[in-house]
């Protein structure tokens, strides 16, 4: 009977915070237009977004694709078949691994610096300040960095399959020695089109995902810095745990 | 100087001499009721003081009347329009007429000096660069801090972000600027500034001023008007010389500053020595 209504009660406040994440995810998107006209503070946050998580993002492509390397061409060799390996390694890092790796790394480089940086600004009254001059915090400072969010999160996306491609290759071509030729052309001729674009629209939904828990908790954190500090660890906590469920229905959808 | 809504609201409507009025007005944070039935009116054009021990809920107050929070019942006029009812819109464009100072200066710390005093011009008007920077200027150097304008906020002191906060809030020329706590860790020089400064410019351009402050010493010099808040209502109103001579017991306690009397010192709790035994 307890169990059940404590089920009730999480069950209640899960939907309570969904409608409230949803009716902010409108007032952002209503934002948008208005932040766009000044594309200098978009860019600045692309940047901002971009920059922060770029050498996580490379280092840990290199060696994922290292690690593919070595674990694909150990897999392929059983069946005599290691001239697969481009294609192999490509795929796993197009559809899956790029995307799914990258948003996590992303959250927690990112999303966490955009969430207790926003969650600071409340927490020293910048936020209320802003109201009182007439200024829509949403639309100044809450919306340019969910975009930068969305749109650098596919760009790290591309640098992150490209890097572990590259990773890839140097373990099993240069090192293990699968032949070259066959491993670009293999690559080449059975990555499609909709691989690709599986792979971005994977990249687009977590970049939307992860940003908007990001300035969400920010938005919403308790104005203190305990809470500042929560919200930031609940960043990336919500962010995986998102990114993992929106990853497998994705992938049921659009195989 | 500054146009972008064309609501009625942005108009000062100059009918009644007040600026703000309270009515009856109720307001609770969970259980615990901040204000209950408070009504006061503010006279425009004036330095008005609101004092009241800590915690009483004079920040609380500041908030109602800038339309940040709403009244559980009751009405919030500013100059006659009742705050709590507009719209988002509409309540932004009655904002620009006025300037607030946050008790902890509230400085966007992602920009400088210069570029905070610049906010409030940059994001409402269309100005050219130069004459922006020959407001953002003259502004600091009231506040005596022209030589700061490229600092960042995190390499000032409390008493100069308080001053560039100043800067910040009459830089579109208010209305009416409300001040919360304006000379808490403030040196007696820049304390006197800041004295000079409000009372300038009630006398050059009949800006109202909202000062909340214990500083009785200060307020003395200052206030045209003062109002004692305690126990949610209006526990005295008038000149200071009327309050000085105010025979209620909680006016004389706050005045004197003495320990004893009806405001407790003590934040609501269970009985000590029960609390202690438990
Ligand atoms: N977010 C909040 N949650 C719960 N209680 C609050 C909150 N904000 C304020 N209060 C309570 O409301 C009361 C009034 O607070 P307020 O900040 O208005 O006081 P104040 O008169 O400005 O005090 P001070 O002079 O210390 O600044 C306080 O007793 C405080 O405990
Ligand atoms: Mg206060």
């Amino acid at each position: 009977m307890k169990l059940l209504r404590e089920l009730g009660d999480n069950l209640r406040s899960f939907v309570v915070t969904v409608g409230a994440v949803s009716l902010f995810f409108g007032r952002v998107l209503g934002q948008i237009p208005r932040a766009m006209l000044r594309p200098r503070f978009v860019i600045e946050q692309i940047f901002n977004a971009g920059a922060l998580s770029l050498v996580i993002i490379m280092t840990c492509g290199l060696f994922v694709g290292m690690v593919l390397g070595l674990q694909g061409y150990d897999l392929l060799q059983r069946f005599g078949s290691e001239d697969a390996l481009g294609t192999g390694a490509a795929l796993a890092l197009i559809k899956e691994l790029g995307p799914v790796v990258t948003a996590l790394l992303f959250a927690g480089r990112a999303g966490t610096a955009l969430a207790s940086e926003i969650g600071l600004m409340r927490a020293t009254d910048q936020l209320a300040a802003m109201e009182m001059m007439a200024v829509d915090p949403i639309r100044r400072v809450v919306a340019p960095r969910f975009i930068g969010g969305v749109i650098a999160m596919p760009l790290l996306t591309v640098i992150f399959v490209s890097i572990g491609i590259f990773g890839v290759q140097l373990i099993g071509v240069q090192q293990l020695g699968v032949d070259a030729a066959a491993f670009w052309s293999q690559m080449r001729s059975s990555v499609g089109v909709d691989d690709v674009m599986e792979g971005v629209i994977k990249g687009c939904v977590f970049g939307v995902a992860c940003s908007l828990v990001a300035v969400y908790e920010g938005y919403t954190a308790v104005p203190t810095a305990e809470g500042v500090g929560r919200a930031t660890t609940r960043t990336v906590v919500t962010s995986a745990v998102l990114t993992l469920i929106l990853d497998y229905m994705l992938t049921a959808l659009m195989l | 100087m500054i146009q972008p809504f064309s609501e009625n609201v942005l108009s000062s409507r100059q009918q009644t001499q007040w600026i703000v009025e309270l009515r009856d007005v109720h307001y609770s944070i969970g259980n615990r009721e901040i204000f209950s039935g408070l009504t006061l009116t503010i006279p425009r054009g004036r330095i008005t003081a609101i004092m009241g021990p800590s915690g009483t809920g004079k920040t609380t107050l500041l908030r109602l009347i800038t339309g940040q929070i709403k009244p559980d019942s009751g009405q919030v006029l500013f100059d006659g329009i009742d705050v709590s009812n507009l719209s988002l819109r509409e309540l932004y464009a009655l904002r620009l007429r006025m300037g607030m100072l946050f008790q902890n200066g509230a400085l966007l710390t992602d920009m400088t000096v210069f570029e905070n005093v610049a906010f409030p011009l940059r994001e409402h008007t269309k100005l050219p660069h130069s004459l922006i920077r020959h407001i953002v200027l003259t502004k600091l150097q009231a506040v005596g801090l022209r030589g700061a304008a490229q600092l960042m906020p995190a390499e000032l002191s409390g008493g100069m972000a308080r001053r560039v906060a100043l800067a910040r809030a009459m830089a579109t020329d208010p209305d009416v600027l409300i001040y919360d706590e304006p000379f808490t860790g403030l040196d007696p020089i820049s304390m006197g500034m800041i004295v000079r400064l409000v009372r300038q410019m009630n006398n050059a351009l009949g800006i109202t001023s909202i000062v909340v402050s214990h500083d009785v010493e200060e307020l003395a010099a200052l206030a045209d008007m003062s109002f004692i808040l305690a126990g949610g209502k209006v526990a005295a109103q008038g000149t200071f010389n009327e309050l000085k001579g105010h025979d209620s017991q909680i006016v004389h306690q706050f005045m004197n500053g003495l320990a004893d009397g009806p405001v407790a010192f003590h934040y609501p709790a269970p009985e000590y020595f029960e609390q202690l035994l438990a």
